[in-house]
């Protein structure tokens, strides 16, 4: 048993709601209580479908567990398929109905309908929502992809997007222009946009590209040894990455045609001299796997940041997101409890958080700016502009939404010059930003409640006190404190850190103005 | 208008359906009962689907503040390595270490913990022992197979019945958890008229949960009460009958009825309410213009449907042609079948789909459903009420009739603004 205040992902059946509604002509017939019809308004109101979730609930009450709870299901996969006429069905249990047995599968496959019915294995005890996408999409593959001969053009498939993915809609538009650019043709993109009909026809492809190993991976293998289809490795996230997932496709593909690098804006806005107070800002990095390892190199090598913790929720992405943290010299941070994260990010102390819609909130609880990178999604996350993540166009959008969140160079230096400003002042935050307000409507926020209270529910070794107690022997005199006080907001943290690591590391148990500067000499650069 | 009217609904036979149910499941009281009770602190026990529901239905608002969690049963506390109920007391005392403000832990059941018969009443008499008198433990379920949607608050007041004290005094006790403003509008009415002192069941903090006994009457401010009203029964608490405190007509007979049964004059409430009460009728009227002549049709969602199809059709003009409703308590129902003009389908239950064929056939000027039915039938050009939003609002009483009545007119007036872009409000995901 474990305490969950806030969870990254859902149970393993909304993984398979995401693959069943990104689809046409399917339908999930789910064996579940009344309320776990619920998920469906994560679709209709988050992503504002205009059509109801293809999925029929049995949503079965106490009174039916003592009758016949087969029936229930049976009946409601008929009348699904009487009412929906679906090309194939997907039958599955959620997590109260795992525990009865009833199994659906079993009971689906003896009702003689005319056509396929996937039964899929969610244990809801163990695994979770990417686990759902995954397999659900793994299983219809390998119920509906039939050996074929390939198309006599080069075509590749498109595998991964997924109703309520992060960006998906704008990744696959953005992704099938690029192959288009180069000569290839999308054979199908699945699961988002596919019907079962397209499923069948997934084998004429000469290749997979594989966007989100998340809610994939298992597919592109299968697809890979029964139907021979390399897949590619890299995930089109920033300038370097689209080209070398070009590179990848060329050598698959045999594409010799030039590809258009007009619209690639990133490279010089990152270089341009405006940038130049981007240098050295220190990020923590927290997401689902392949957004964060993306991330981490578009941040690092794109963008001149220091990336000082990275972390993902999917445990299935532990072992890559660990040898890519060891790269950089970090240790990766594996967890799904969000108070985890939290004191985590409290401790690096980062300039900048590029996480989740949950490290938006940690952000906001402790004064530090954050673009969001990853799911889990949020109303925020469907804008009504296109806004990829991935190719040329994804880069352009990474620079804009990373850099959205920050106080612009000039402005820092408006900081630092009239800190008493009324305008330009700590408590004012950037002014571009809707929070910019005169000084004395910011003397009571809920924010200190809100970070006390979020403090109190961290589990006793990770709460602030340990950020506290690794310089417990370490005081500041008053004077100190005034003249840290004086050092503008956004880079405070930092420099209260650093002086405190510089008083630790001589030894030193006061720090005094004296100090503060010899440490801000000894970290220049 | 207290006698039964010829016209009203009580002997109109209720449709009756079961099939798929388009509904939440009682856990979802907590997002505004962990508001209320500002000492509680609600535990599920329950699964990863439990704590993503609470997540998506509270939506990312609260994020600050979380006074609810969820117990994520694992594998091993399902195969018998771990004993649940170790489990169970560990998590609690690092979370009552860690919160030292809370006076009431409530354990909520959820359909995997009804399923694998986990038994939070021992476990809440256990940890109470251990843990009191600081700490109060009492458990209800919230699960999906028990309670639908604000069946959850039911039981969560049902559970905190046999807890209160005991007491001879004859005393008005208000049942049902309303925002703190609300419930300080109608603690003043009350007092106006000359009724005190007046106890509430939820109190915001547990020391002042009331007393109850013999001499108690109570009055319920909400449709969805019916265990709660059993308990209190049990008690020997007497309930004061009458229609809901919603509208201006509504909030009136409520406060008269409360009124006669501590014997005092109808004229003396008229007298006391005469100024919010115009307030309310003239809030109303603005928003009725939009609403006058629009038909409507509930979907079942919060047992609020029967109260508020009478604001509706009796204060506004609207005309119902469909008022569903989870569970029709025929006893706490009553009052507003009767003030409801014959003519509309009562429907009691849902099959989901049979229901929706009967709005495509009906073509409603406005149906009230649940988000997850809401966005495809605007797609369809059927304009929707979130029924949800019904529950979290300031809703009852004269100061809230206005903003009620403006909830329904809202949607039909955004309509009206964009009527003329309708062909790019279509253009949702597919």
């Amino acid at each position: 048993m474990k305490l969950a205040v806030w969870t990254y992902e859902g149970p393993p059946h909304v993984g398979a709601m995401r693959v069943a509604t990104g689809m046409h002509n399917m339908h999930m017939v789910l064996h579940a209580p009344q309320g776990d019809t619920y998920a469906d308004l994560l679709f209709t109101m988050i992503e504002r479908r205009n059509h109801r979730p293809p999925v029929s609930y049995t949503t079965f009450q106490a009174r039916d567990l003592g009758a016949d709870t087969a029936g229930l299901f049976k009946s409601a996969c008929q009348d699904a398929y009487d009412r929906f006429q679906p090309e194939a069905l997907i039958v599955a249990a959620s997590c109260t109905a795992e525990l009865i047995q009833d199994d659906p599968g079993g009971l689906a496959e003896t009702m003689g309908l005319p056509v396929p019915a996937i039964a899929l294995e969610l244990p809801s005890y163990q695994r979770k929502e990417n686990f759902g996408c995954d397999e659900a999409f793994l299983q219809i593959c390998r119920s509906l992809a039939k050996p074929m001969d390939r198309s006599e053009r080069v075509t590749c498939n498109i595998l991964g997007p997924t109703a309520l993915g992060f960006r998906h809609r704008d990744d696959v538009a953005e992704i099938t222009g690029l192959l288009s650019e180069m000569g290839i043709e999308v054979n199908v993109a699945a699961p988002m946009g596919a019907a079962p009909s397209d499923i069948k026809r997934m084998g004429a492809a000469h290749f997979n590209v594989l966007l989100y190993p998340e809610t994939a991976e298992s597919a592109a293998r299968w697809l890979e040894k029964e139907h021979g289809q390399p897949f590619t490795k890299t995930i089109p996230i920033g300038a370097n990455a689209t080209r070398a997932f070009i590179d990848e496709v060329r050598a698959l593909s045999g594409s010799t045609l030039p590809v258009d690098e007009s619209r690639l804006r990133q490279p010089w806005w990152a270089a341009s001299v405006d940038s130049t107070y981007l240098t050295g800002k220190r990020v923590f990095i927290f997401g689902d796997g392949t957004h964060v390892m993306a991330a981490a190199k578009v941040a690092r090598d794109e963008m001149g940041f220091e990336v000082c913790g990275m972390g993902c929720y999917n445990r299935e992405q532990a072992r890559p997101l660990r040898a890519l943290a060891k790269e950089f010299g970090l240790e990766a941070l594996i967890t799904d409890d969000y108070l985890d994260v939290e004191a985590a990010i409290e401790q690096a102390a980062p300039e900048m958080i590029l996480g989740t819609q949950m490290e938006r909130h940690i952000g906001k609880r402790l004064g530090i700016p954050c673009a969001v990178i990853s799911a889990p999604v949020h109303v925020q996350d469907f804008p009504a502009r296109n806004s990829p993540q991935m190719g040329f166009e994804g880069a352009n959008v990474l620079f804009d939404t990373w850099v959205h969140p920050l106080v612009m160079g000039l402005e820092e230096h408006l900081l630092h010059m009239f800190r008493e400003d009324f305008e330009f002042h700590d408590d004012a935050g950037p002014s571009h930003h809707g929070g910019h307000a005169p000084r004395a409507d910011t003397s009571a926020p809920a924010a200190p409640a809100a970070a006390a209270e979020g403090a109190s529910m961290a589990p006793p070794d990770a709460s602030p006190q340990q950020v506290a107690a690794a310089h417990e022997n370490v005081v500041w005199l008053s004077c100190a404190e005034r003249e840290l006080k004086k050092i503008p907001f956004f880079v405070r943290g930092k420099a209260r850190r650093n002086t405190e690591s510089y008083a630790t590391e001589k030894g030193l148990n006061e720090i005094s103005v004296d100090t503060l500067y010899e440490a801000k000499a000894h970290y220049a650069r | 208008m207290n006698t039964p009217a010829p016209t009203g609904c009580r002997d109109t036979p209720v449709l009756r359906e079961r099939g798929q149910r388009e509904v939440f499941c009682g856990l979802t009281g907590i997002i505004w009962l962990h508001r209320k009770m500002q000492d509680a602190f609600f535990l599920v026990v329950g699964s990863r689907t439990c704590a993503h529901l609470l997540q998506s239905a509270a939506g990312v608002m609260i994020f600050a503040e979380p006074r609810f969690g969820t117990a994520i049963l694992e594998e091993k506390d399902l195969a018998g390595m771990a004993d649940a109920n170790t489990e169970l007391d560990r998590e609690v005392a690092r979370l009552l270490a860690r919160r030292p403000d809370i006076r009431q832990l409530f354990l909520v059941g959820s359909c995997p913990s009804e399923v694998i018969k986990l038994d939070l009443s021992r476990a809440a008499e256990r940890l109470t022992a251990e843990h009191g008198p600081n700490v109060r433990v009492l458990n209800y379920s919230g699960s999906g197979i028990e309670t639908t949607f604000t069946e959850g608050e039911d039981a969560c007041l049902a559970a905190l019945v046999p807890a209160l004290p005991q007491t001879q005094a004859r005393e008005l006790l208000l049942v049902g958890a309303l925002p703190d403003v609300v419930e300080d509008q109608a603690l003043n009415l009350l007092e106006q008229i000359g009724i005190a002192p007046v106890r509430c069941l939820p109190a915001r903090r547990a020391e002042d949960m009331p007393a109850i006994g013999p001499n108690t009457v109570y009055a319920l401010t909400q449709p969805f009460l019916g265990e709660t009203h059993a308990a209190l029964t049990r008690r020997g608490a007497k309930r004061i009958t009458a229609p809901f405190p919603f509208g201006a007509e509504g909030t009136t007979l409520w406060l008269k009825a409360v009124a006669a049964e501590f014997g005092i004059a109808p004229e003396k409430v008229d007298e006391v309410v005469a100024a919010p009460r115009a307030r309310a009728e003239k809030a109303i009227a603005a928003a009725a213009a939009t609403l006058r002549g629009k038909r409507i049709f509930f979907m079942p969602d919060s047992q609020l449907e029967l109260p508020l199809a009478r604001f509706l059709t009796r204060e506004c003009g609207m005309e119902a042609v469909e008022i569903s409703t989870p569970y029709l308590h025929a006893d706490l129902h009553g009052p507003e079948l009767d003030l409801i003009a014959k003519g509309p389908v009562i429907s009691e239950g849902q099959d989901v789909d049979l229901q929706l064929d009967r709005v495509h056939a009906t073509r409603p000027d406005l149906t009230v459903c649940g988000l997850g039915l809401a966005n495809p039938l605007e797609a369809e050009g059927l304009a929707t009420k979130w029924a949800i939003e019904l529950v979290f609002t300031p809703v009852h009483f004269y100061e809230q009739a206005g903003d009620l009545a403006s909830l329904f007119a809202r949607p039909l007036r955004r309509r009206e603004l964009l009527a003329r872009q309708h062909p790019a409000r279509m253009e949702a995901a597919e």
